[in-house]
């Protein structure tokens, strides 16, 4: 929370204003007591009607004042709240970004997003709740024993011994309850796990007949959440009837002793009704403090796990260099291994490889292989965890990252499309480009034919993950994405599986010729896509299993032959 | 009206989910008067206590006393019935939600697919989770604060009426106004709501971007473009939100100096009154409580009034799920273990009557046949096999297995009579143990580990940290889904169903492995009526029949060979795969 705090500072002003129009606020409550005393020892006892008016219309001006108060209190905790949710928000985005894709994954994304969106939201509702009213129960409490201790001191003793034994009776049950709260949403996740999983996975089940088992567990499931539930809202319905308890016990006290102070001439009838109405204001008060010290203690929680993403340090530097590929070959990879985080296993281990511009690459292998990561290694999405990987020469960790990624036209296997338009999309590798070389590059990738039939073009409105296009249309727009920017290395992570072989044929026709320029790296499953390329490497098991042509791996490579008849069986290949 | 009408029958559904505990309710209530009753009677033994002390000399002690034991009294009991009421409600409440749930998920067995694959999932699970939850705090405020609200309301109106009908008259006409007052901002706070969901909804759809994308968004160096983005969205949200919370929160204050007004209105004319002597000092101490104790539960209950109506909405959501059409229901007749001979007969089929998918589709397979399905996409391969499964009913013609329409069987033994394999691969969060016994829950540790072993599966489970009894996450979690797509196959091989249905189940495999799992496949299939649908033609050329599909209808049908030689559809497909391969 503390490293939270420094958001809160821009609003300092505010979140001071705001609790002290509040105590202002809870001030005129608390002289409300004295002044309906006055009313009763000054107006009735002394019988001035005068004074009874006009301690009335004092009332009503204190009601009026205190509204005022309450309304500039709630303005400025509402600006505040929503000024530090906002700071905050936009503050872990950036960290988030910051983040190298091995910490992103390692947090894993639904996590992320949880932060950004429920966590902060909670955070925003603590805040506000905080600043309204979490010095003005305490002050009101507090305030009402003042008072009572100026109204008459020995009275008051009573106000002191019953502060600390609400508080205990506060702490018993919260001890009880907020780790229930824990348990509770533990047991939820449960029931929403079984929710979910029925209704993706409703074809399984029912293929398996399985309906009435999973009905079984989630009963069972159900019933310890409801349990639980039963049990701690039992526990922290003891809070209110203790406290009303307590109170009254009290106020039969005081009034006793009240008699006795009246008796003696210590105090007046007027004065006894006033500690009385103090005594009931405390009341009101603790009711309202234990349900905002429950929000007070979630919205802590949410804190914290904000707090532990902006405190994660980001694990990957930018270097300062540019990419000069006339220093060097466009890719090189010595001995590298990289291993995910979590995995203790290499994704891939000491790979070694050479690509000038103008030549191109074959990643092939079985699933899990791990073409992808080796892929992933030259933009720098991933740090190699050993050996090194040069681009232009150059370590890519002296490279400036920014300019290292602008030479690199990546298409990934999931076709990733965002919503906006089409030509937001096709320019995100390059802002400036023109419609020109859009145009171009979509012809390249096969898609300029569709999107010309589309009514509004360029404009042409994406949904969320492209939902609007189909699986083939959506990977020739990544393809033509990522030659926007005319890359020095192109990258096709498995990016043609959606096509049909009439089509993925005019696409590698069309890259040997506008992209001839670049360095390409091409990953497939199947020989069909990478065997007429300069160099193929085989992957088996994140290893080398053979590097060469396709003629030299047939014979030389017998992972590579296998994977190639799995596709063409030698009598079909022969034929 | 409308809206009234919907709501008054939402209302008696939720009433009726409330009757089984009825005796709970009822206790609460009781509870409920009781607590209020009692407490009610505080300020009039304060009071009349007070009266008891007036001034120095003249302070009757034993009165004082004899008033104070009845006041704990009456507070212990009080707070005895507020504890009960509590539990009470608790266990109502939870005891309702455990109810409207188990409930709506048992429509997810009986609920037409149709259904569920036309709504989101995401949208389906809130109704039972979150639209649920609301509602529960709706009841609870319900039960807990409208009966005491209505008791306490009643009983000081009176106690108050019978100290002094003018005072009480004032205090009655000049609460309502806070009633106005309330529902005049919420009337005004409700479109500002609108507007925050709203900024709410598209920042959460960016972040959801943002994130899931964030690494094509890192290689094409494009942060700062969605960072803009989002910045503007998180201006427009912040803006919305400070309007929704500062104007939805004007009610208490709002309320509040209401009742300060007739706080004070009271503390004038009752002093008045004790001053003409038709009221005393304890009197008015009475009148001053019972006055703030009569508005405070109109506070409540305005704020309970805003939780009903979203309870309300809730619940009709909730009912809106439970009351679907279910599947329609079936005859008892279970189908036998299968032979497996299936018949499609003239079978016309459509998902939305405006697009027609299938007409007059015909194929008959014979007992242990391998029958392959190709065609381009949307040909109608998966909505065979949904079909064939009878995830949906056909709109004409029928569908037979040896002969009995899979009508006139119980769903059940019919799915059970298929093994099925699908492209997209479900496994539950638990154990891998649990995911391979899926299907068949009393299968021995050996019968286990021999179907994980043929279908390849063996060794990388064995690899896993804790082997067969590695937990996985919710749909595989770490698992590649080539593996995922493996433990599909194992728990298939487990069951040994008479027929088999296969939809792209080695997409994901790679070559070699497929070609290892192939065997075993073709063990499985020895003497099992199989449906192969797949991609790659390559993998299929051993199929007893190919069923070349096009827009629904079956365009060819024969064998490998037959099928090339008569150099149309299927001819033309397997041509230009395998001149990929040649020209590349």
């Amino acid at each position: 929370m503390k490293k939270l705090l420094k958001y809160l500072k821009k609003y300092r002003r505010d979140c001071v204003t705001a609790p002290l129009f509040k105590l202002f606020e809870a001030v005129l409550e608390l002289l409300v007591p004295i002044l309906v005393a006055r009313m009763i020892d000054a107006g009735i006892r002394g019988e001035q009607p005068g004074v009874v008016t006009q301690t009335g219309l004092l009332l009503c001006a204190l009601a009026l004042m205190g509204f005022a108060a309450a309304l500039s209190a709630q303005y400025f905790a509402a600006r505040a709240a929503t000024g530090f949710a906002c700071d905050v928000k936009a503050a872990l985005i950036r960290r988030i970004e910051a983040l190298s894709f091995r910490q992103t994954d390692e947090i894993s994304v639904p996590t992320l997003i949880t932060r950004m969106t429920s966590d902060v939201n909670q955070l925003q509702t603590g805040v506000n709740l905080t600043l309204r009213l979490l010095l003005r129960s305490p002050f009101v409490v507090f305030g009402a024993m003042i008072m009572a201790f100026v109204v008459d001191a020995r009275a008051a003793l009573l106000f002191a011994a019953l502060i600390p034994l609400l508080g205990l009776c506060v702490y018993l049950v919260m001890r009880r309850t907020l780790p229930g709260y824990r348990d509770i949403q533990r047991a939820q996740d449960r029931v929403l796990g079984d929710t979910r999983e029925n209704l993706s996975g409703v074809r399984v089940i029912r293929a398996f007949g399985r309906e009435e088992a999973e009905r079984e567990r989630f009963k069972r499931d159900h019933q310890i959440l409801t349990a639980l539930q039963v049990k701690i809202q039992t526990y922290s319905s003891l809070l209110n009837p203790l406290t009303l308890l307590l109170v009254n016990l009290t106020t039969a006290a005081l009034i006793y002793v009240g008699a006795v102070r009246v008796e003696a001439g210590g105090l007046t009838q007027g004065e006894v009704m006033a500690l009385v109405s103090y005594m009931s204001q405390i009341l009101v008060e603790l009711l309202k403090l234990a349900n905002l010290l429950v929000t007070i203690s979630k919205a802590l929680a949410c804190a914290d796990r904000v707090a532990e993403v902006m405190e994660t340090a980001p694990d990957m530097v930018s270097g300062t260099e540019k990419p000069d590929f006339s220093q060097g070959p466009a890719v090189e990879l010595r001995n590298v291994s990289l291993s995910y985080a979590g995995h203790g296993k290499e994704a891939v281990r000491g790979i070694s490889l050479t690509l000038s511009k103008g030549e191109s690459l074959g990643i092939i292998g079985g699933t899990g292989a791990g073409k992808s990561t080796l892929a992933a290694i030259i933009p720098r999405l991933y740090d190699v965890t050993a050996g090194e990987a040069l681009v232009g020469g150059r370590d890519v960790r002296e490279l400036d990252l920014r300019a290292l990624r602008a030479c690199v036209g990546y298409v990934p296997q999931k076709a990733k499309l965002f919503s906006g338009t089409l030509r937001d999309n096709l320019l995100m590798g390059d802002r400036g480009a023109s419609d020109e070389s859009v145009w171009q590059a979509l012809r390249t990738a096969q898609a300029a034919e569709f999107v010309e039939k589309l009514p509004q073009g360029l404009d042409s409105p994406v949904q969320q993950g492209g939902s609007n296009f189909s699986g083939g249309q959506r990977q020739r727009l990544t393809i033509a994405r990522a030659l926007v920017r005319k890359p020095d290395i192109l990258i096709l992570d498995d990016s043609a599986s959606a096509l049909d072989a009439q089509t993925d044929r005019l696409l590698s026709d069309a890259l040997k010729k506008d992209a001839r320029d670049a360095a390409l790296v091409v990953i497939s499953q199947r020989a069909s896509s990478v065997m007429g390329l300069d160099h193929i490497l085989v992957l088996e098991d994140g290893a080398l299993a053979g590097y060469g042509r396709h003629e030299e791996l047939l014979s030389s490579c017998p992972v590579y032959r296998e994977t190639y008849e799995a596709q063409f069986p030698p009598q079909e290949a022969t034929a | 009206m409308k809206r009234r009408k919907t709501d008054m029958k939402t209302v008696r559904q939720v009433l009726s989910l409330v009757r089984p505990h009825s005796g709970l309710v009822g206790l609460s209530l009781l509870m409920a008067v009781g607590q209020a009753g009692l407490q009610l009677t505080v300020p009039r033994f304060t009071g009349r206590a007070v009266d008891l002390i007036v001034r120095q000399g003249s302070v009757d002690f034993e009165g004082v006393a004899r008033l104070l034991v009845i006041l704990c009294l009456v507070s212990a009991g009080a707070a005895l019935f507020q504890y009960l009421m509590g539990v009470c409600n608790a266990r109502t409440v939870n005891r309702v939600v455990r109810d409207l749930r188990t409930a709506a998920f048992r429509r997810f067995a009986d609920l037409p697919l149709s259904y569920l694959d036309s709504h989101p999932s995401g949208e389906t699970v809130s109704r039972v989770m979150t639209d649920v939850d609301t509602l529960a705090d709706g009841l609870l405020l319900g039960f807990s604060q409208l009966f005491t609200g209505v008791v306490t309301i009643l009983g000081t109106l009176f106690f108050m009426f019978r100290a002094n009908a003018s005072i009480a008259l004032i205090v009655v006409l000049i609460t309502p106004l806070s009633l106005f007052v309330a529902a005049f901002i919420a009337s005004r706070t409700h479109h500002l709501f609108e507007a925050q969901s709203k900024a709410r909804a598209v920042q959460t759809a960016l972040v959801d971007e943002m994130l899931t994308g964030q690494k094509v968004i890192g290689a094409f160096g494009d942060e700062d473009t969605f960072l803009r983005r989002f910045d503007d969205s998180n201006e427009a949200l912040r803006d919305a939100s400070r309007k929704a919370i500062f104007y939805s929160s004007l009610t208490n204050p709002a309320t509040r100096f209401v009742n300060a007004l007739v706080y004070a209105g009271v503390g004038v004319f009752g002093a008045l009154r004790v001053l003409k002597g038709e009221l005393t000092v304890g009197g008015l101490h009475a009148f001053l409580a019972y006055a703030s104790q009569y508005t405070k539960p109109f506070n409540e209950i305005s704020g309970v009034v805003t939780e009903l109506e979203n309870a309300l909405v809730c619940a009709e959501r909730v009912f809106r799920l439970i009351g679907e059409e279910p599947e329609p229901c079936e005859k008892p007749a279970v189908l036998p273990q299968a032979a497996g001979a299936v018949g499609v007969n003239s079978v016309s089929f459509s998902y939305v009557p405006e697009k027609p998918l299938m007409n007059g589709l015909t194929v008959s397979a014979q007992p242990g046949q391998r029958v392959a399905i190709v065609g381009p996409t949307g040909c109608g391969k998966t909505t065979l096999i949904n079909l064939l499964m009878r995830f949906y009913d056909v709109n004409a013609g029928s569908i037979t297995v040896d002969g009995t329409d899979i009508r006139d069987v119980t769903r059940h033994s019919l799915r059970r009579s298929y093994g099925m394999v699908l492209q997209d691969t479900w496994l539950r969060a638990g154990t891998i143990r649990e995911n391979l016994l899926f299907g068949r829950a009393d299968a021995t540790e050996e019968e286990m580990i021999r179907a994980a072993r043929a279908a390849h599966a063996d060794s990388f489970i064995r690899r896993l940290p804790q082997g067969y009894d590695t937990v996985i996450g919710e749909d595989g979690g770490a698992l590649s889904q080539g593996q995922k797509q493996l433990l599909c196959i194992a728990r298939v091989m487990l069951c040994l169903p008479p027929m088999l249905i296969l939809d792209e189940a080695t997409s994901s495999i790679d070559t070699r492995t497929e070609m290892k799992i192939q065997s075993a496949f073709a063990r499985l299939m020895e003497g099992r009526t199989t449906f192969i649908v797949a991609h790659r033609l390559s993998t299929i050329r051993g199929a007893d029949c190919i069923l070349v599909m096009r827009d629904g209808q079956v365009v060819e049908q024969g064998t490998h060979e037959e099928l090339l030689a008569r150099k149309g559809f299927y001819a033309q497909l397997y041509q230009s795969q395998y001149q990929q391969a040649q020209s590349a």
